[in-house]
């Protein structure tokens, strides 16, 4: 399982000529000043965005996790993560869905309607979809954003069984990942890189 | 199927957690029927009634399309069924499917009391309704090509409209022709084109829609 | 074989394009405005009067070649929709860019000169017929093709968006043009009947044909005009652009080496 990316996006400028391969077991952070164009870059892993040259290969399946959570206000964390579930044409049981939003501790507001959730409560039962969905590449937007100590722990805690388990992941993020249990080494790409590589 | 069914569902589930938004559409055309009844004169509107309301279950339709990718653009689960859906045009006809259940089908329901209203008599009912059950699906499968393109700029629903009327004459055409046609085989033509259109536009429309969703990320 | 996907491969280069267009911007500006100057006075002054029309009838030599001309737009810029959709071709949007305010303004010529040769000629401007209904339609979806452009911030989706669009128009075209058609057949009011247009008189034909031509042209000449301004705006960073206007926009144009 890899991931193979040669990535030039230049609608702004924003960063050019940027390789980047992924392999399993991989953390990726990437760093940078705001509008350096990181979530730009996490988009173009995931297909949302066309980078304006180069290609972005995928081997594997990936999940992604950006700015807006994905997260209906009108529907449980219960509803949610079904709902996802049944669009990948998936069966999960009942129990495994359950067990996914008790470890990321929405599992007793799993039936209120989100948009009653507080805002680290929403992201948590959006982070309950990684563990539902079980791709092998995570691409996360700021991940810890409005979550508490407990919560970011929780976060590092699901990134380091992750790749433990092959899996991988690329992160925009200010605050380092990488947890002591995680083992292995994370290439960050240094900020001034991206941000030099402007206009 | 099942894929289809899962956005389905969902999104009835969402509209209905919501009613009195699910219900706009519906309140809209009844609205629009007072007007025009108190604009025309009572009964004024005779033969060319059952057109009329074709014409309101198209501005019902259009004012509708505008909300179907909104909410699920601005919450991010629009990203997440671009991602996770596979194949993505079974999700999109099962979002449509819904929003048409939604928006146009109690316009259709709600078609021959309207057509009554505004015209006193009960002739030719069975056809309005029967046309608009097989061209108001066309008008939300169009539509949600334009509502697509849409959804990321911001803009409000004019320039939806001005996008996607052109594409909505034919269906127009046909229909309203159907339902104020006294004459049979005029009747069963144009019922037969509306059908036609349905199936093409079922066959080909998602695709697009998908394809204009993908596009739409980027804005 | 080789030569043609050269020359593909080159009109993708929107350098190369600016580079070599100068010399055919102003020659279809020259052609035309001749071709049009000759069949203009030929077709105003020296043709005979129409039988039942009178002097109204001359306004065909505007109007013909313009209602042709905006059908003759759409799809070409339907057609390079495709391209750009498929090919991912820049030349490709530049063009729809370039074509689509162009198209507009010519339909709404046709429409114009329709309206007003229909006044003398129906007792009234409008009628709904066939052609005029999907004229004006025609309008609307060049309408649609500009204002989806400046909805979006970003060229690039917006290129995209814009030539979905354009596609999507042109697979709806037929369809529309049918039914508006059959719509006209059922009310058509009987005291008008457009008919088949009668044969038209030799005598005609010359100064419409030679007036068709030089529309033709001019227009080209116009659409590579605006070609030329878009690729000025989009290529604005890069070097070439620089490079040329240093050098002072009357200064030589800037070569293209291979490579």
């Amino acid at each position: 399982m890899a991931e193979k990316l040669a990535c030039t996006v230049g609608g702004r400028r924003l960063f050019r000529d940027l390789d980047l391969v992924v392999k399993a077991g991989d953390l990726v952070e990437i760093r940078g000043s705001n509008g350096s164009g990181k979530s730009t870059l996490l988009r173009c892993l995931a297909g949302l965005l066309e980078p304006q040259a180069g290609r972005v290969e995928r081997r594997v399946d990936m999940d992604y996790l950006g700015h807006k959570l994905g997260v209906s206000a009108r529907m449980t964390p219960l509803e949610n993560v079904r709902w996802l579930v049944g669009l990948r044409g998936e069966k999960a049981a009942a129990a495994a869905l359950d067990a996914a939003l008790s470890r990321l501790g929405v599992g007793a507001a799993r039936h209120d309607l989100c948009g009653t959730l507080s805002a680290g409560q929403q992201r948590r039962a959006a982070l309950a979809r990684l563990l539902v969905c079980q791709t092998e590449l995570w691409l996360l937007d700021e991940p810890l954003t409005a979550l508490d100590d407990a919560g970011s722990t929780l976060v590092r805690e699901l990134v380091a069984d992750h790749r433990a388990d092959g899996g991988a992941v690329v992160c925009a993020t200010h605050r380092a990942l990488s947890s002591p249990a995680g083992g292995s080494a994370s290439s960050s790409l240094p900020a001034t890189r991206i941000v030099t590589l402007g206009p | 199927m099942s894929i289809l069914l899962t956005q389905f569902r969902r999104d009835l589930l969402v509209a209905m957690r919501n009613r009195s938004d699910a219900a706009s559409p519906l309140v809209f055309f009844a609205l629009a029927v007072l007007l025009l009844g108190l604009g025309t004169g009572a009964d004024a509107l005779g033969e060319s009634a059952p057109g009329t309301v074709w014409i309101l279950a198209l501005f019902a339709n259009v004012l509708a399309m505008e909300s179907v990718f909104r909410r699920d653009g601005e919450d991010g689960t629009l990203e997440q069924m671009l991602i996770h859906a596979r194949p993505l045009f079974v999700a999109v006809l099962g979002k449509l499917a819904a929003h048409w259940v939604l928006s146009s089908l109690p316009v259709v329901l709600l078609s021959p009391l309207a057509a009554y209203l505004l015209h006193g008599s009960l002739v030719g009912i069975e056809v309005l309704a029967l046309s608009l059950l097989l061209g108001t699906p066309t008008l939300t499968l169009i539509g949600a090509i334009g509502a697509a393109l849409t959804v990321g700029t911001g803009q409000g629903g004019l320039l939806l409209s001005i996008l996607v009327m052109p594409f909505y004459v034919p269906v127009l055409i046909f229909g309203a022709s159907a339902s104020t046609a006294a004459a049979g085989g005029e009747t069963a033509f144009a019922l037969l084109w509306l059908a036609a259109l349905l199936a093409a536009s079922a066959t080909a429309a998602p695709f697009a829609v998908g394809k204009a969703l993908a596009i739409g990320q980027d804005y | 074989m080789g030569w043609i996907r050269n020359t593909f491969h080159k009109m993708g280069s929107p350098r190369w394009f600016f580079a070599g267009s100068r010399r055919w911007m102003i020659g279809l500006y020259l052609v035309g405005a001749a071709l049009v100057l000759v069949g203009s006075t030929w077709g105003l002054g020296f043709v005979p009067p129409e039988r039942y029309q009178g002097d109204s009838f001359r306004i065909l030599f505007v109007h013909v070649p313009a209602v042709s001309l905006a059908q003759t737009i759409y799809v070409a810029i339907a057609v390079a929709g495709l391209v750009f959709l498929v090919w991912r071709m820049k030349m490709a949007d530049m063009l729809i860019a370039a074509a689509a305010p162009v198209g507009l303004a010519v339909t709404a010529a046709a429409l114009a000169t329709g309206i007003v040769w229909g006044m003398p000629t129906w007792g009234k401007g409008w009628v709904w017929d066939a052609r005029t209904v999907s004229t004006l339609l025609l309008l609307l979806l060049f309408f649609g093709l500009v204002a989806l452009r400046q909805a979006i911030a970003r060229p690039e989706p917006a290129a995209r968006a814009v030539a979905l669009l354009a596609v999507v128009g042109v697979v709806n075209i037929p369809v529309i043009k049918y039914s508006v058609e059959w719509f006209s057949t059922l009310h058509q009011p009987a005291s008008i009947t457009l008919g088949e247009q009668p044969a038209i008189a030799v005598v005609f034909l010359w100064p419409l044909g030679l007036n068709a031509l030089g529309y033709y042209c001019f227009v080209a000449g116009a659409v590579i005009a605006a070609l030329r301004v878009c690729i000025l705006e989009r290529e604005a960073d890069a070097r070439w652009v620089r490079d040329w206007l240093d050098r002072g926009v009357r200064g030589p144009l800037p070569k293209v080496r291979e490579g």
